[in-house]
């Protein structure tokens, strides 16, 4: 994608570049206009409506994917930036598994209403558990501060990360006590 | 024929238990369908160029340029439009002499607030759209701006209404009479002189429209993010002249709505015109900026008022006056005076007393239409009740606690009528109290505030009561002429396969009305909750309804679907015991199986009558005709509104250098009747509460001097966000409404009543120490500075 | 809510994005992480015709000691403040700011040289290369400079920055031993802009404050260092009377601007009362 020419300078503005993704772990080349933003790609060529637009600048968190495995707004970059990058969306993190718990236990508490924020919700809750093992709840609505939601009031969205986490502790802790019984 | 409902311990009883919402598995897994996810074949885009100046002459329009730019199908503008669709005024015959112009899609020659829409352009992309927007040259004329609302009422001010005598859009009074001889008779009077900011709803999905007119079947279908399809249908059909069974209103998932979204907007009404005018869909999903200057604001009213006690601290009068500015048109179809009608009634009403007078004034002005949001005109009511209450405890002497104590309606003298003239059917104030009392510990804290403020730490308690409006009868907008609907109805069918399917006008917005009423069905009927699919929301599919505002789907939706389903149950044991040669009275169904309503002993799956009925009809007795589908509305009678009550709690410390505020927790106890799902009616509070704690603290339009929104985008307008939130413990008493089998009132609108009157109670009190007092919401930390003389 | 169309070229490297700038007659902006200029873009607020993007160029990235500096590369995200540790060793203030700075995903894309160039001044960054009198490495067409951070912000995002530079690194003096910091700010909501925010490096001889650099974000039209309140606390250590002093300074010091919201003696408070609390914690030997 590199190498330009003085034509594309003046001509080129609205002209389509192909671009390709590693999307929820399938390799994936697509035609955008430069102008387009990631989350405008994701949404409408590749169709995968769970990431939504919230507020086009950041502010709301209903865009949230993972970029190389990073909560990125996809309403902040742009199709062309992500060239060559590995996204994943909601659709993927669900199909894989790996936020299982997570969504099991936003249902089993309701920790959603309308489900508008809750993608960028999950991708969220997602990071910060892969990071920090066990969160104190201040350090929960910290990492949501920028997860807007106007439905739950978000004590239910604290509550069920929390318990989340408590249990991925608990299971690593039991797995390593029933590995220690086997030896 | 069926156990009490709140028996929990009684086979498939899910009246009364948590249980999570079956439809909420595929929002987690990103796969809601959302109107702004919507793509149709040889769908276009819709942008719309607004107007800047919040209040000018339309000169000239030149589209010429814009119409000419590679990928735009149509350029349209007020004439066009007008064309094709009816003009509409927001005015409803019971609000006596009440008055707003006429609206259109898009304005012919004079634009009344900042962001009117004033050109629609349609393209082959969003991108497009706005590319043509920017070659589009409107030359304008300015005009005379009405902004702040005490210019507006000025004799000789600028009109925002040409033609018309003065800015005022209604005005309303009640009094029952000796309110100034009781007042000036009074041991006690406590006045103040409220204000509150404009917000709005600011759901996580803007609005999102896509209508699709087929010229083929002369068929309008619109898949519209709303509350209320039905009452769009007859819209689109009437303004379009379309008949109504070729106008077809679909409601899918929507992210969020408050409200917000069952009022007409410009644009909304423009891109069914646009779609017409084009024969092809149409798409338009305002984008956040667009919302801030176009979605419907709310409150914003000043309120002076006085109490007036007896020396013990006992209530004797209210005197109110409500002003409140509602931009330059009232809204369509419900209008903008509801709010202000409903601050003057629900002011006062926990409490006895017998003389009330109260005055609204309704002003336009050159901002964006205000209307009907989550808890209308509840949380002015109840902040302005609960802060004069408090101002007259610290008067008489009185803890906060004491004074409600004295002066709410006891629980046992119900039914009661208010000065006002609401009728209450049974309320809890006393029980209420009771229990927020325990629940929030409350001496201990009192005793942890006196300690720390000895140290320099200064913490607020706050405490308000409320009274909610919720199951409203035709007396709310049937009267007043409005095709909106009061009654709802279900159709409820057993499948072939001995599943159940409803079909309900009630509408899903994510607060559960798939779910309670598949719980209602499953309990009515006695079968497991997975066996019941819930269908809302399209109005050539489900009855005609009046769907989801005004607290009104538990209630109203839920009865409905309990007596549909009791038909059918009647239907199917009537088939089942003349397989089983018995009597209907003696069979039940448990699990899905008819038994022996004595033994409780298994006899013939419902699956199997089902089977016997649609394919085998012939080993029936001749003459049976199964009825495996009934159809059935309900239509609220008796009082014309369930109320609630409840009272709300919060803690929270002030920094006094600073001015902010840290909410440390906060305490609901409510008593929404039979509840269905404790789960859901708590989700539903907490929300409500934190919509309540984010106009407290933080949600405000704020304008310029010429009218221009200055906050309007989601960096600027403040929501409450998870790192200012609090905890919040909430508790419930139930009373069941007698007027129906259920006995389920509203509880969406009561956590968003009392919260921010919480707030304002516990800021006040935080503040005591240094005599400086708050009386505007937001609170703001420059309020507090101001009221602390810190600058 | 969409931008005007432009062209966009990914360069590999600090000459290929130089030239295609110059090619493009400057009417072009270079992104990096992005956060403030997608948005900017969004709203058509700018609309260049052509758009570099420097997020590629491994000469940019990259944190390392030379000699009595640390060298952070323009392209290190905010992110990368909280979780490198040369970070926390030798800019611990920089550490510090870090968490406030906007939200989590923003801070994984967010570029600190971004955030210095653009030079908002309710932004934590640029006020910090202040109170840590750092020094700005630009390459440019005419070839490579630095700039101390103390020349560099001019105006309202104007910077020292001339078209078609760009900012290749922050040097940072490394944090050393008798040196304190401190830093907090006053938001309305966690990751908002604050209201005033400040961040202070100190260095000392036992108590005896050798020297003091304050700086202050959202107080004016550029980060500001209270140069009087420096002065009224330089030789002395930190009791009550220098820290009124301080405070007392910053009325000479500081000229907050006109504000619906926060009117400019409200600011002035604000700001007094958040440098008493930062001096007091300095004084415990935070």
């Amino acid at each position: 994608m590199s190498g330009i020419g003085d034509d594309m300078l003046v001509d080129g503005a609205d002209e389509t570049m192909r671009v390709r993704f590693v999307v929820n772990g399938r390799k994936v080349a697509c035609e955008v206009a430069p102008r387009e933003t990631l989350v405008d790609c994701l949404r409408n060529v590749l169709e995968l409506t769970g990431t939504h637009a919230g507020c086009e600048m950041g502010a709301c968190g209903a865009c949230l994917v993972q970029i190389d495995g990073r909560a990125v707004h996809s309403c902040l970059m742009f199709a062309v930036q992500a060239d060559g990058a590995r996204i994943d969306t909601i659709e993927g993190l669900s199909e894989s598994g790996v936020i299982a718990d997570l969504q099991a236990e936003f249902h089993r508490r309701n920790a959603l209403q309308c489900g508008f924020c809750t993608p960028g919700m999950l991708v969220n809750a997602h990071e910060l558990l892969s990071q920090v093992t066990r969160p104190s709840r201040e350090a929960i609505r910290d990492a949501l501060s920028g997860n807007y939601c106007r439905c739950t009031g978000y004590e239910a969205i604290v509550d069920a990360i929390d318990a989340v986490a408590k249990a991925r502790v608990e299971a690593r802790v039991e797995v390593r006590s029933e590995g220690g019984s086997a030896t | 024929m069926s156990a009490p409902l709140t028996s929990l311990d009684r086979p498939n009883s899910y009246i009364g238990r948590s249980v999570p919402r079956p439809n909420a598995k595929r929002l987690l897994a990103g796969r809601g369908r959302y109107v702004s996810d919507l793509r149709l074949p040889r769908m276009l885009h819709a942008a719309f160029l607004r107007s800047p100046h919040a209040h000018a002459k339309i000169i000239s329009i030149d589209i010429e340029q814009a119409r000419a730019l590679e990928g735009v199908h149509l350029v349209a503008t007020g004439a066009d439009l007008a064309k094709i669709c009816t003009p509409w005024t927001g005015t409803l015959d019971h609000f006596k002499g009440m008055t707003s112009a006429p609206q259109l899609p898009l304005p012919l020659d004079r634009v009344v607030w900042a962001g009117q829409a004033v050109v629609a352009v349609v393209a082959e992309t969003r991108a497009i759209a706005e590319d043509a927007l920017e070659l589009i040259e409107v030359e304008y004329e300015d005009l005379l701006v009405v902004v702040d609302i005490d210019c507006a009422r000025e004799v000789g001010t600028p009109l925002v209404n040409p033609g018309s005598a003065n800015n005022v859009c209604f005005r309303s009074q009640l009094d029952s009479g000796g309110v100034d001889d009781v007042f000036a008779s009074a041991a006690h009077v406590v006045e103040e002189e409220f204000s509150f900011g404009r917000h709005t709803a600011v759901t996580l999905e803007p609005r999102a429209i896509v209508a699709d007119y087929d010229p083929g079947s002369e068929m309008l279908t619109v898949h519209h993010g709303t509350q209320t399809p039905y009452q769009f249908q007859d819209l689109y059909s009437r303004h379009y002249g379309i008949p109504e069974a070729r106008v077809r209103v679909i409601a899918t998932d929507i992210g969020g709505s408050f409200g917000m979204k069952l009022h007409v907007y410009h644009e909304d009404m423009a891109v069914v015109g646009l779609s017409i005018l084009l024969g092809r869909p149409v798409k338009y999903v305002a984008d956040r900026i667009e919302s801030f200057v176009s979605d419907i604001h709310a409150r914003d009213h000043r309120v002076r008022a006085r109490i007036a006690l007896d020396a013990k601290g006992e209530i004797l009068a209210m005197d109110v006056h409500d002003l409140t500015a509602i931009g330059a048109f009232s809204t369509y179809p419900r209008t903008s005076v509801v709010e202000g009608n409903q601050v003057i009634r629900l002011i006062g009403a926990p409490y006895r007393f017998k003389n009330y007078r109260a005055a609204l004034e309704v002003i336009f002005q050159n901002k964006v239409q205000t209307s009907q949001y989550r808890a209308v005109g509840h949380p002015i009511a109840c902040a302005v009740t609960e802060r004069l209450v408090d101002m007259a405890a610290a008067k008489v002497g009185l803890d906060p606690f004491a004074i409600r104590e004295r002066n709410v309606i006891a629980d046992d003298a119900y039914p009661q009528t208010s000065p006002t003239g609401y009728r209450f059917e049974a309320l809890s104030h006393q029980e209420c109290l009771r229990r927020l009392h325990a629940m929030m510990d409350y001496d201990a804290l009192r005793a942890e505030q006196a300690d720390l403020r000895k140290r320099g730490v200064y913490r607020g308690i706050g405490i308000a009561t409320f009274v909610e409006i919720t199951n409203p009868s035709p007396a709310f907008y049937g009267v007043g002429g409005a095709r909106i609907s009061s009654q709802d109805g279900a159709i409820v069918s057993l499948t072939p396969t001995g599943e159940v399917r409803c079909l309900i006008s009630v509408t899903e917005q994510g607060q559960g009305t798939e779910a309670i009423i598949s719980q209602i069905v499953a309990d009515q009927l006695g079968l497991a909750q997975e066996h019941v699919k819930v269908i809302t929301g399209d109005t050539e599919v489900t009855p005609h309804g009046g769907a989801t505002w005004a607290c009104r789907g538990a209630g109203i939706g839920g009865e409905t679907a309990l007596q549909a389903t009791r038909v059918l149950k009647r239907n199917i044991l009537e088939i089942a015991a003349l397989i089983l040669q018995e009597q209907p009275a003696a069979l039940d169904i448990i699990d899905g199986e008819v038994v022996d309503a004595a033994t409780r002993q298994q006899r013939l799956p419902i699956s199997e009558i089902a089977r016997i009925a649609y394919f085998r009809s012939d080993t029936l007795p001749p003459g049976t005709q199964a009825q495996l589908t009934v159809s059935h509305h309900f239509a609220p009678q008796g009082y014309p509104f369930a109320f609630t009550n409840g009272i709300q709690g919060c803690s929270l410390e002030v920094d006094v250098e600073t001015g902010f505020i840290k909410l440390l927790k906060h305490f609901v106890v409510e008593d929404c009747g039979r509840i269905i799902n404790p789960m859901l009616v708590d989700e539903q509070l907490r929300g409500g509460v934190v919509q309540g704690l984010g106009a407290a603290l933080f949600e405000e339009c704020r304008y310029s001097d010429t009218g221009q929104l200055i906050n309007g985008s989601l960096a600027d307008y403040l929501v409450p966000m998870a790192m200012e939130m609090p905890d919040i413990v909430i508790a419930h008493v139930e009373t069941p409404t007698a007027d129906t089998a259920l006995g389920a009132k509203g509880c969406g609108e009561a956590g968003t009543a009392a919260a921010s009157a919480c707030v304002l109670n516990a800021v006040n009190d935080a503040l005591t120490p240094f005599g400086a007092t708050i009386s505007t919401i937001p609170i703001t930390p420059a309020k507090i500075l101001k009221a602390l003389k810190r600058f | 809510m969409k931008p005007r169309a432009f062209s966009y070229f990914r360069a590999d490297t600090i000459d290929q994005a130089l030239n295609a700038h110059a090619r493009a007659g400057d009417d072009a902006r270079f992104i990096a992480g992005g956060q403030s200029l997608v948005p900017a873009l969004s709203l058509r607020l700018q609309a260049p015709r052509l758009l570099i993007d420097i997020a590629h160029i491994a000469d940019l990235r990259g944190i390392r000691r030379e000699g009595d500096t640390l060298r952070i590369g323009a392209l290190t995200r905010h992110c990368e403040m909280l979780s490198e540790p040369l970070i926390a060793e030798f800019a611990p203030l920089l550490r510090a700011a870090a968490p406030f700075v906007a939200h989590p995903a923003i801070r994984n894309r967010g570029t600190f040289g971004g955030s210095v160039a653009l030079a908002d001044p309710a932004s934590e960054f640029p006020a910090m290369t202040l109170a840590l009198g750092a020094e700005i490495e630009i390459a440019g067409p005419s070839g490579s400079r630095r700039v101390k951070a103390d020349d560099f912000f001019i105006d309202l995002f104007e910077t020292a920055l001339q078209p078609g530079e760009l900012i290749t690194a922050v040097h940072v003096p490394l944090f050393r031993s008798g040196q304190r910091f401190a830093f907090d700010e006053l938001a309305r909501r966690r990751g908002d802009y604050a209201l005033v925010g400040c961040g202070i490096l100190a260095s000392h001889t036992g108590d005896r404050i050798d020297d003091i650099r304050i700086a202050f974000f959202s107080v004016g039209n550029t980060p500001t260092r209270v140069k009087g309140a420096e002065a009224a606390l330089t030789g002395f250590t930190f009791d009550a009377a220098r820290i009124a002093a301080a405070q007392a300074a910053l009325e000479d010091d500081l000229a907050p601007p006109e504000s619906d919201e926060v009117p400019p003696a409200m600011r002035l408070h604000l700001a007094r009362v958040l440098l008493g609390r930062l001096l007091g914690r300095l004084g415990e030997g935070a």
